[in-house]
């Protein structure tokens, strides 16, 4: 069984302009121990994936319909008091700025011990001490010494680090990682990125890691979701999706990246850009800028269909070009 | 190419530092000398006409004083900043050399003015400049460089707000190409955007480039980017180049071990499930750079000499390198 199951999960913003909609029937899941990728341009709805799945929407924005299954049950229409033991618990949560994260007047040792002590029953001691061993298993130096230290006193992959440590301590069975390394430098970058990868592997813990850049996910996860204004574009394999693109979206979006391994004359570029929420248009969201278009293109949405090794949502890959 | 390419834009020992002492009082009470921060520290480079010459390396490393010092928005407090063969601030005391240097910023939402219609910031350098005179002749300038940039002459009267990230850059691009400039110092100008939009930048920069000769400093941290656009390169790191030649050498070989680290550290979509064993430690404050090669705490080849002893420029082929391991063979 998978751990986490989102079905045809639609969120919704109300405006008094009438009613945005963010996210246009998602679905995914994610396998025990495994790390999906959600990757997409600003405002293609992945950071508002992971919001909605830790119960974290911005009002006014709500889950209009669908389901979101954490081991087989909903956690989509629980109250607040309900969902607070397993936010944390089971669900943890690594964003992009660890500054903001951090509580400034408390030191770091005294935030990993609260956090465990809330979901874990430790008793003070055993909990310090385990606020020493996070520390040290996420590479702080002399972390029996900084235990005390504050925040502002780290650099910023040093609190980035510590935010893993917080994020992963009462031993969730699935972390969010949204834009975990955004903020910081690519040498730092890639310290995090192993890091996290190492941790969740050694305790068996699913990650979903939402990112912009495609290298970062192409490095670390195992498969990945493509979005593209509120809808999957492609999922697959990582491989796959990254190699062999069946969605014209992806296979745009992986010309247009500069690679270090060869230089080009000219990168390919998609024209235009995406379109903002309220002016979706009708069919395929992706048909002023794709270069394929069919008649049904613009009339049909088209859903999720199996395309080689990945699925995609393009009408060419599924038959009805045929 | 035969005869030797014009250098546009040179950098001798170009140094810039800032004083961020606390206050006299301050001192006095603490009994703290001054601080001084090295931002840039002996910056030498060329760039020759019609190429493109890039500054790479993380935060902190002064890769954007640089680029303020190569416009003049800073001064140098060392060494000299040269443009067409004169120094900088002659060359900006004279409007026609003044006007053939523009800068395009990162952030394309803080540097074009909201209250400003399109039409008048692209406007503002071709009015200042005096480059042309009548409201039509400007008029049909503003929108024949819309035009060029991929926009419709008929943007020119909208505001900054109605347009999006990667348009609001061509929006940048045009008003610094208003001045019919030469030479383009572009501080990050597509990390703000998204990979779709960044290529559609990079590509209308190349095409420009190619049209109209023009010159290029290219500062980013990406050096993805930094290959597609660049002939030279430069790695910069604590406000010194370690690294600096061809583009292609240096990515065909990197030999600084700062240079092997950042492109060993970053993320390539050709290396799917690539397991990599991370570099370790952190860009140290420059306020207080470590002594000798101010890379040593965390290159893995630092010996004793490296502790101590600044390391120079020494020749590789036609590539500069600021190192005593590459220097002395130790780096293989």
């Amino acid at each position: 069984m998978a751990l986490l199951d989102v079905i045809d999960l639609v969120v919704e913003f109300p405006t008094r302009r009438g009613t945005l909609r963010a996210l246009d029937g998602i679905s995914f899941s994610i396998e025990p121990g495994e790390i999906l990728g959600v990757v997409g341009e600003s405002g293609a709805g992945k950071s508002l994936t992971g919001s909605a799945i830790i119960g974290l929407l911005e009002p006014p924005g709500r889950v209009a319909s669908g389901q979101i299954q954490f081991e087989g049950s909903r956690i989509d229409r629980l109250s607040p008091a309900q969902m607070r033991p397993i936010r944390g618990r089971q669900i943890g949560a690594i964003f992009q700025d660890p500054l903001t994260t951090l509580d400034p007047l408390m030191s770091v040792g005294r935030q990993l011990v609260e956090t465990m002590q809330t979901h874990l029953k430790l008793s003070d001691r055993d909990a310090r001490a385990r606020a020493v061993q996070w520390l040290e298993e996420v590479g702080i130096p002399a972390a029996a010494e900084r235990v005390e230290a504050y925040p502002h006193q780290f650099s910023g992959g040093m609190r980035q680090r510590v935010v893993i440590a917080l994020a992963l301590c009462a031993e969730p069975k699935l972390v969010i990682a949204d834009e975990p390394t955004t903020a910081l430098d690519v040498s730092i970058q890639s310290q995090i990125i192993s890091l996290l990868k190492r941790l969740t592997e050694s305790h068996g813990t699913s990650v979903m890691l939402v990112t912009h850049d495609m290298g970062v996910i192409a490095e670390t996860c195992d498969r990945v979701a493509v979005m593209y204004a509120g809808r999957i574009a492609e999922i697959g394999p990582v491989a796959d999706v990254v190699r062999t693109p069946s969605h014209p979206y992806t296979e745009g979006l992986m010309g247009s990246i500069p690679s270090l391994e060869a230089r080009v004359e000219r990168l390919r570029q998609i024209d235009g850009a995406m379109p903002r929420l309220g002016a979706i248009p009708q069919g395929c969201a992706f048909n002023p800028r794709c270069g394929r278009t069919i008649a049904r293109c613009f009339t049909h949405r088209p859903d999720l269909m199996p395309a080689g090794a990945t699925q995609a949502a393009c009408w060419l890959v599924g038959g009805g070009a045929a | 190419m035969s005869q030797q390419p014009r250098i546009v834009f040179e950098a001798i020992e170009a140094s810039r530092s800032f004083d961020v002492s606390k206050g006299p009082l301050q001192r006095v009470l603490s009994g703290e000398g001054r601080r001084i921060l090295r931002a840039v520290d002996s910056v030498s480079f060329g760039i020759s006409h019609a190429s493109t010459l890039s500054l790479v390396g993380e935060s902190g490393c002064g890769k954007s004083t640089m680029a303020r010092l190569a416009v003049g928005l800073y001064r140098p407090t060392g060494g000299e900043v040269r443009f067409e063969g004169q120094n900088l601030s002659a060359a900006r005391a004279q409007p026609a050399l003044r006007r053939k240097m523009n800068m395009i910023f990162q952030d394309p939402y803080a540097s074009l003015n909201p209250r400003w219609r399109v039409r008048d910031i692209v406007a503002e350098p071709i009015r200042a400049f005096k480059l042309l005179q009548g409201p039509k002749d400007i008029n049909d300038r503003v929108g024949q460089l819309l035009t060029q940039v991929g926009l419709s002459a008929k943007d020119g009267e909208k505001f900054p707000h109605e347009f999006s990230g990667g348009q609001r850059q061509r929006i940048s691009i045009a008003r610094a190409l208003s001045s019919e400039p030469e030479f383009l110092v572009c501080d990050e100008p597509t990390s703000a955007l998204d990979v779709s939009v960044q290529a559609q930048i990079l590509n209308l920069m190349r095409d420009l480039q190619n049209r109209y000769g023009l010159t290029y400093l290219f500062i980013s941290h990406n050096l993805a980017v930094v290959r597609h656009m660049s002939d030279r390169l430069g790695v910069m790191y604590l406000g010194r180049i370690v690294e600096q030649g061809p583009a292609e050498a240096i990515f065909r070989t990197p030999r600084h071990p700062y240079t092997r680290l950042l492109l060993e550290a970053i993320p390539d979509i050709s290396s799917v499930g690539r397991r990599r064993t991370p570099v370790g430690g952190e860009v140290p404050s420059p306020i207080a750079p470590p002594p000798g090669c101010t890379f040593h705490p965390r290159c893995s080849l630092a010996n004793e000499r490296c502790r101590t002893e600044k390391p120079e420029h020494t020749r590789n082929d036609d590539v500069l390198v600021a190192c005593h391991a590459v220097q002395e063979g130790r780096a293989v």
